[in-house]
């Protein structure tokens, strides 16, 4: 889509777009007058730097545009651009995430603020573009600040609020904005842009403060260290970290205050809970076969709800086994899988069975792994594992972990 | 609860990381005929090693399983029955790769315990190098010049044996030397090597080391931070650029002298140092630009002094001193601190060559450097006949 979609308006005021997940985020980018992005293709998400060049192109937008010779240098350019002050861009999906995976390792620790697109792809074998959230789940231990956004809107707004929260000085960690291969990144849907006067009210400029590498500050960034200082080094990591649920509510509510544009609990949307007897949670567009599927069971007397993840990392775990609880039993849908997990699960509900252990009252969950490879996720298949989980309210014994929607 | 034996090998990086892995195994193996379970291990933190740098090997035994998993459940022993260091001159001190600080070389000696070093110096000589510690422990000298070779190439000088021999003199509860020579024997060495040990053994001496005895120096240490007082980011300060020198006689300012890393000074890595000529320097520059440690400070009249609190003694700049004699790299044990030539030079002219000539001329040893194939064939009969004639 070209940006003459972009409807005219008088300056200052919000436009609307026709434009996909990934032009979003691109457009996000713009907006936060990102300073340096590399890039390199892969599908779903050379979406993102296909659009960011045609803004550079047309005088839209201005930045140090670089495109890499493979995805490994590409997180590393970014990497060291943010260390001298830039603000940065970068993004992959499937293999290609997980050729850069050396500098995906070493960036959370070196606490480099990194905005990147992950266009969540299938991980080779076999080559397939379809979504599937394995390859952001891979850096989940290490550091990353990881959301999930199930429309273009919220892919924007996210991305804008992804440089607030990773930029603060509190937090200085990286953060990967998952967009679900087709369903986002080739979906295009009206959005609204807002104002750049707003957006720089919103955003302040990257202060890499004490950090930055500069002549006039000079430090050394990386000394290789021993077992005297990892510890204390993981323990700064982990401290910002937990940090970082704070700042995100924080910058929600900025966003909603100064855009204009709110999104409730930034940590998971809730979809007709509020009288709900057995709730679904998943992360990304299976949302809306979900919903749509919650509606129609709903006029058959079913009360099912849903509960969309949206940040996975950090995991709002007391929030949601704090909701989830409310409820006589829970399916987890996993776009994703673990395998030889715990009961067989999937990466969600693995985290969701985790985060409700503390809890008195633990509902009964049952993960289902759905979708894979971009399959699509079928109303019937959401009707399919309602049963099943209404099953398990019921006390029913069954199995703790389903494939729904595999031939067999 | 059986008894548990720890012992240590104190080695030079590179240069006797072979020696000291056929030590402690051997350790372990001749304990082992005798019933005495046991491992024997590097000291992780030290690998990568770098040529020279102090680094250790430990052997553990015991008296039964159980007891041997006392002592595995350690990273290393906090404390040794024997303690060997096989180069003399880090009798001064050793700052590792893997800690901070410079650390007494007797530090992990027991009460009592034994301290072996491999050496051609008098009790008294190595006493005085060695910093004082607060219980008394016996030092035994295994006399010889220390073994050095390489990383692929191992000099087989009977330097292994003969200090086996003598911890089987200090801790005869370990392994007899009995086991000793009858593990050397089965293994297939050379039954040469068994004699060594044996005459190792026979010839041992120890004198005893009381707590006033020694360096009353305190080591430098440092510190290590908590979480909450670090840098974030894996970052920190960079070392600050540097500064004039001022002459001791004149006052005038002038030259250069780069600030230094103050945690980890590498000085101990030093078995030879590069003892200067300042009336023959033509200020050619090269020993400067050369030196992988930049390690020398240019004095204000455009000299250059090698600091002795960063040389690693590698032997490059005499290696490109264009002029004979000029720098001349001598034998670490015959100094006893890291002060300035430089300085010496300018208080006292004459004074400094006759102690340049007399340093030269009395510890003319140098112990490391592999320069031709054969090298250590020639070497070894002269190793041993020194090790038989002490």
């Amino acid at each position: 889509m070209t940006p003459t979609a972009v409807a005219e308006s008088p300056k200052g005021t919000e436009q609307t777009a026709l434009i996909t997940g990934s032009e979003a985020i691109a457009v996000a980018c713009k907006l936060a007058d990102v300073d340096v992005i590399t890039g390199y293709p892969i599908r779903p998400y050379d979406t993102v730097i296909q659009y960011i060049a045609q803004l550079i192109s047309n005088g839209e937008m201005d930045c140090e545009y670089i495109v890499a010779e493979g995805e490994h240098s590409q997180f590393e350019v970014v990497k060291h651009a943010s260390t001298v002050g830039a603000r940065v861009f970068c993004g992959s999906s499937g293999v290609g995430w997980m050729y850069a995976f050396e500098c995906l390792t070493v960036t959370p620790a070196l606490r480099v603020p990194m905005v990147v697109m992950v266009g969540n792809r299938a991980l080779d074998d076999p080559g397939a573009f379809g979504v599937e959230h394995n390859d952001a789940l891979a850096v989940r231990d290490l550091g990353w600040q990881l959301v999930w956004v199930d429309n273009a809107q919220e892919a924007l707004d996210t991305a804008l609020i992804a440089y607030r929260v990773a930029e603060d000085r509190r937090i200085f960690l990286p953060c990967a904005i998952s967009c679900d291969g087709a369903f986002l990144t080739h979906s295009q849907a009206l959005v609204k842009i807002p104002a750049q006067e707003k957006v720089n009210a919103f955003l302040p400029r990257y202060d890499r403060g004490d950090l930055l590498l500069h002549p006039d500050n000079p430090i050394t960034v990386a000394p290789q260290a021993n077992e005297d200082w990892l510890m204390e080094i993981r323990r700064q990591t982990a401290a910002a970290m937990d940090r970082s649920m704070g700042v995100i509510r924080e910058a929600y509510k900025d966003y909603e205050k100064i855009i204009g544009r709110g999104y409730g609990n930034p940590f998971f949307e809730e979809y007709m809970t509020d009288d709900a007897e057995v709730v679904l949670v998943g992360m990304g567009t299976l949302s809306t076969p979900c919903k749509v599927a919650i509606r129609k069971m709903r006029q058959e007397g079913k009360k099912v709800g849903l509960v969309r993840v949206r940040w996975f990392r950090p995991f709002a775990a007391e929030d949601l086994a704090k909701s989830l609880s409310r409820f006589k039993a829970v399916g987890v849908i996993d776009r994703d899988f673990s395998l030889g997990s715990p009961y067989s699960s999937g990466v969600l509900a693995t985290e969701v069975r985790a985060a409700l252990y503390a809890s008195a009252k633990r509902p009964p969950l049952v993960g289902f792994i759905c979708g894979l490879g971009g399959r699509e996720v079928l109303v019937q298949d959401v009707e399919k594992i309602a049963g099943i989980v209404y099953d398990a309210a019921a006390g029913k014994p069954q199995p703790l972990t389903h494939w729904i929607g595999v031939r067999e | 609860m059986g008894r548990l034996f720890a012992v240590e090998i104190v080695y030079r990086g590179i240069f006797q990381k072979t020696l000291a892995k056929h030590i402690t195994r051997a350790i372990v193996l001749a304990a082992h005929r005798e019933g005495k379970p046991g491992i024997s291990f590097g000291r992780y933190g030290d690998s990568p090693e770098r040529n020279g740098i102090p680094a250790k090997a430990f052997a553990i035994v015991a008296t039964d399983d159980i007891t041997l998993e006392e002592g595995m459940a350690k990273y290393e022993p906090k404390e040794v029955d024997v303690s060997v260091n096989l180069d003399d001159t880090m009798c001064k001190g050793v700052e590792s790769w893997a800690w901070y600080g410079l650390q007494p070389i007797n530090r992990l000696v027991k009460p009592n315990g034994t301290l072996i070093i491999t050496s051609r110096e008098e009790p008294e000589k190595l006493i005085a190098m060695c910093h004082r510690k607060e219980t008394p422990y016996k030092l035994a000298i295994v006399k010889g010049i220390p073994s050095f070779s390489g990383l692929w190439v191992f000099k087989d000088d009977h330097t292994d044996v003969r200090v086996l021999g003598a911890i089987a003199r200090a801790l005869p509860d370990l392994f007899t030397i009995e086991s000793l020579k009858q593990m050397i024997l089965d293994d297939g060495e050379n039954p040469l090597k068994a004699t060594s040990a044996q005459r190792s053994y026979d010839r041992l001496q120890t004198v005893t080391v009381k707590p006033n005895q020694g360096n009353p120096e305190k080591p430098y240490e440092f510190e290590l931070l908590k979480w909450t007082e670090m840098r974030d980011g894996i970052t920190i300060p960079s070392i600050a650029q540097g500064h004039t020198m001022t002459d001791p006689v004149t006052g005038k300012t002038g030259g250069f002298q780069p600030e230094r890393n103050t945690t980890f000074k590498k000085y101990s890595t030093r078995t030879m140092r590069p003892v200067l000529n300042f009336d023959t320097c033509i200020k050619c520059t090269l020993c400067w630009l050369q030196c992988p440690d930049s390690c020398f400070d240019v004095t204000p009249e455009g000299f250059y002094d090698a600091n002795m609190d960063s040389c690693c003694g590698c032997g490059v700049c005499e290696a490109v001193c264009p002029v004979a004699n000029c720098v001349t790299m001598v034998n670490e044990i015959g100094f006893s601190d890291n002060a300035s030539q430089w300085e010496m030079w300018r208080k006292d002219k004459d004074g400094y060559i006759a102690w340049l000539k007399n340093t030269i001329e009395h510890h003319p040893v140098r112990s490391h450097g592999f320069r031709y194939r054969g090298q250590y064939e020639e070497q070894v009969p002269e190793a041993l006949a020194a090790a038989d004639g002490d």
